[in-house]
């Protein structure tokens, strides 16, 4: 079961903005691992939410703070049910990947970390599932181990095996590397640390809204992504965590909702989720969110797995014809995320000129500078597909790759 | 190709991309500065031989884009035997070029060709790189000179 043309129809008459032009050509949008589109399901919810529904959640007994209130939680309950978290209680909502990280790394250097501790990541992180870990060690003495890759950059499951020790606290993985595509093993990568009682935090931006997430089955314990980046809107992701472990870290940041009492000494916190959410959160967008998670269980997200799968293959297959092009990361378990460079055009040269004919690509190091330097190239050219997107715009893509080499050989 | 693009990657810039002038180390350079930018990873290294206040020698390594890497031929070639002075003056002239947008100053001469970048928001940061390095040599700073 895949999309049909009558599907894709629809589907890109559904997100607005695919109808722009770019300096006169159409939108051809290739850099939906930096953002996606948003359905106008989603762009409605926000204008209802605002033109009929808002008040502060959680504060108020009045009508509307009660409609906002109710919302809010059905949204929890849909995210939930979504990714087969057992209850809404173990969806925690943050800024997106990024705070999530930040909040499960501040909790272990509060609660968990003792110097020569160690934390493992791999070598195809991005920033955000790097940088929160450095913080973490430089404040507890906790030291960073990074799993190596093979030739073709799929993750080395015996190097990672090989780190395993008593000292490691916690492993954390990207799903799907944003710059490579590359699907990482991680069901097993749980199993062997699972055996240790190592716990395991899945980086899954890239994965929720490409493929079937099921937290319970995966058996992972925590699990992060962002709204924006599965059609939803900017500023608003989500953090799933098993019971334990949000019992068990301390809260991220204090503030209005966290807290059931305060005196001027001290606070008794709420229990989680709300423990983990200080302040005002961002209410329109996570009703909107729902409104795109809708919408993709409308499509089914094992067609939309199925459809990007093909488009990824008829990419990979097209680009592979072209001499001039290298791919990078050349694993077979990937997705629709393909980072490739020119033999003599530079990827920011190749954007730029991309850009000329509507498409619209990322170039540089992703978020990913030491994998890059891992890699030994200084930048790529990414473009990364997802389920509006067409066979006729990766000819689009191929014809500009044409018009490139002439320009630069 | 729209006309904007054409403007930009000219014969001169490709060819200078590609094949830059006075590249490689220098031995008896008085001046040495990095300059990197982080967002396209362009890197870039200027040696000058600077004497009574006037530019001998201006070379440069590095790897990047077409636009940065033509960037700092054309202006390590314009630089040789410049005073500092004029140095300077011409930093201020590409700036306002290709920043601010204004008519090409007669004294850039064959450097006006980098200004079909002012379209391009983008890219400012990679013409302006080697010129940022050249100032921040000239200052006598010793940090790696960024474009952000
Ligand atoms: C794999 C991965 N992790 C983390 C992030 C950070 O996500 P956000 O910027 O939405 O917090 C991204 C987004 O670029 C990503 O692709």
């Amino acid at each position: 079961m895949t999309l049909t043309a009558q599907d894709m129809t629809e589907i890109r008459r559904d997100f607005p903005i695919l109808q722009t032009t770019v300096r006169g050509k159409p939108l051809v949008y290739f850099d939906n691992a930096a953002t996606t589109q948003k359905p106008r399901a989603c762009i409605d919810a926000i204008k209802k939410y605002y033109e009929h529904e808002n008040a502060n959640v959680h504060r108020g007994v009045h009508y509307l703070s009660e409609i906002a209130t109710q919302h809010y939680e059905d949204a929890r309950q849909l995210l939930a049910r979504f990714i087969h978290a057992p209850s809404p209680n173990n969806i925690v909502f943050t800024r997106g990947t990024t705070e999530a990280i930040n909040l499960i790394a501040h909790g272990f250097a509060e609660a968990i970390l003792q110097p020569e501790d160690e934390i493992i990541i791999s070598a195809m992180e991005h920033h955000a599932n790097i940088i929160p870990w450095q913080i973490a060690c430089q404040k507890t003495g906790a030291k960073l181990r990074i799993v190596d890759l093979h030739d073709d950059t799929s993750l080395n499951i015996g190097h990672l095996t090989s780190l395993l020790s008593d000292k490691t606290k916690l492993i954390a993985l990207c799903y799907i590397s944003n710059t490579l595509g590359n699907i990482n093993p991680i069901k097993s990568v749980i199993d062997l640390a699972h055996i240790r009682a190592i716990p395991v935090l899945v980086d899954a931006a890239q994965s929720v809204g490409h493929i079937p997430t099921d937290v319970q089955q995966l058996d992972c314990d925590f699990f992060v992504f962002s709204a924006h980046k599965m059609y939803g809107p900017t500023g608003v992701g989500a953090l799933y965590a098993t019971s334990h472990w949000l019992n068990k870290l301390p809260p991220y940041q204090g503030g209005g909702d966290m807290i059931l009492r305060v005196t001027f000494d001290s606070a008794t916190y709420q229990q989680p989720p709300h423990k983990f959410e200080a302040g005002t959160p961002p209410i329109a967008e996570v009703i909107a969110w729902a409104a795109s998670i809708q919408y993709l269980q409308q499509l089914g997200i094992e067609k939309i797995q199925a459809y990007e799968q093909s488009l990824s293959d008829e990419l990979h297959h097209q680009l592979k014809l072209l001499t001039f092009i290298q791919l990078i990361g050349t694993t077979p378990t990937k997705t629709s995320i393909v980072s490739f460079t020119h033999k003599t055009a530079h990827p920011h040269d190749m954007a730029t000129i991309l850009d000329d004919h509507g498409i619209a690509i990322r170039a540089g190091h992703h978020c990913t500078m030491p994998l890059m330097n891992y890699l030994h190239v200084n930048a790529t050219a990414r473009a990364s597909l997802c389920f509006y997107n067409t066979v006729e715009e990766i000819e689009t893509l191929v014809r500009a790759l044409k018009m490139i080499e002439a320009l630069f050989s | 190709m729209t006309p904007e693009l054409r403007a930009l990657y000219q014969e001169v810039i490709i060819d200078h991309g590609r094949h830059p002038r006075c590249f490689g180390p220098m031995s008896d350079a008085t001046h040495v500065l990095e300059g990197y930018n982080p967002l396209c990873g362009d890197q870039l290294k200027l040696f000058l031989k600077i004497n009574h206040q006037v530019i001998e020698k201006a070379m440069f390594e590095g790897s990047g884009c077409a636009i940065s890497m033509a960037s700092a031929s054309l202006m390590a070639q314009y630089l040789q035997n410049q005073s500092l002075d004029d140095a300077r003056k011409c930093f201020k002239y590409f700036h306002a070029m290709v920043v601010d947008k204004s008519e090409p100053h007669e004294k850039l001469g064959k450097l006006n060709i980098l200004q079909g970048v002012k379209e391009y928001p983008a890219r400012v940061k990679c013409a302006t790189l080697a010129w940022h390095t050249l100032l921040n040599a000239l200052d006598g700073k010793h940090d790696i000179a960024k474009t952000e």
